[in-house]
């Protein structure tokens, strides 16, 4: 059991969470003038970095709000949690977890 | 074309989610130093209130509920006793009153043409009563929350999963907890229920 620190309702088994895909993947300004390659990158295309991943999950048997977090995919540890919108934060130590 | 009947009033029609389980419910009930009782709160009204906090509609229905509006995850404003209203999210609530007084007519001219929400959701939910000294170990058996008391204290609720399924979750005495899953999970949750009662009868192995 991994418990995931909720903005709104603090920390919940991981059980009552969705993962919600790679975050701050803005939607193109102009999508008419796009070519059929540019959309498919912004449709399709995600990081899988080995290592931090800004992603967003969403309370989905709880408060239901999305929220952002910085995740380990090598240790599974959540490293920062912010607001849906906000800016990426800076972190200072990104060495592996304890797990 | 034949006639139709006209069956009045439509409410004596109105059946409760688990009302067909309720012989089960206290067969189930068991006795002894973890004793530990099922059973529905038939027909409560609970009406959906969404507004942002700081806003002229969430003040508007803080003063029209009686009891505020509650501002944390856990909170309950009012008790079981009389009308209350639960925490859902940062701008979602639920009011709830036990005995069925209707609650959405005066909520909903309270919140006027405000941005916000006043919906009735009584048929929404199954409410389910689990009463006794061995209440809190059932749920502990598939519920991922934290029921200790210095996390979940007396009139405290969540949002949360028993069973695998979404529910409701209050605490409205020591012993006692309203469940209150979605009406189509009721008989899941009721039969996971009086499953993981039967063990109560007996002394703990030790």
């Amino acid at each position: 059991m991994m418990l995931i620190d909720c903005p709104n309702c603090g920390p919940r088994n991981e059980t009552e969470f969705k993962f919600g895909g790679q975050a701050h993947v803005a939607y193109p300004d102009d999508p008419q003038a796009l070519s059929d390659k540019e959309w498919a990158q912004y449709l399709f295309y995600r990081k899988n970095p080995r290592g931090i991943n800004a992603e967003r999950w969403v309370h989905a048997a709880g408060c239901r709000k999305w929220f952002n977090a910085l995740r380990d995919t090598v240790t599974y540890e959540f490293k920062a949690i912010y607001g849906a919108g906000e800016a990426r934060p800076e972190l200072q130590n990104t060495e592996g977890g304890t797990r | 074309m034949a006639k139709h009947s006209v069956i009045e009033p439509t409410t004596d029609l109105r059946r409760s989610p688990a009302a067909h389980l309720a012989e089960a419910m206290a067969q189930a009930s068991v006795a002894g130093t973890r004793a530990v009782a099922l059973r529905e709160i038939a027909l409560a009204s609970a009406v959906s209130l969404r507004a942002v906090p700081g806003s002229a509609g969430h003040q508007a229905l803080a003063e029209a509920t009686g009891v505020g509006l509650p501002t944390g995850v856990g909170e309950v404003a009012g008790s079981v006793a009389g009308t209350a209203v639960l925490w859902l999210g940062p701008d979602e609530f639920m009011a709830f009153n036990a005995a069925g007084q209707e609650l959405t007519e005066p909520l909903d001219s309270a919140l006027g043409q405000a941005p916000g929400q006043v919906i009735d959701l009584s048929a929404n939910r199954a409410v389910l009563e689990l009463r006794g000294a061995g209440a809190t170990l059932v749920l502990r058996k598939s519920c991922p929350a934290d029921l200790h008391p210095r996390a979940f204290a007396v009139n405290q609720a969540i949002t949360t999963t028993v069973a695998n399924v979404p529910i409701l979750l209050w605490r409205t005495a020591e012993n006692s907890w309203y469940v209150m899953p979605r009406a189509s999970f009721t008989e899941h949750v009721v039969h996971w229920m009086i499953d993981a009662m039967a063990e109560f009868a007996a002394d703990p192995v030790s």
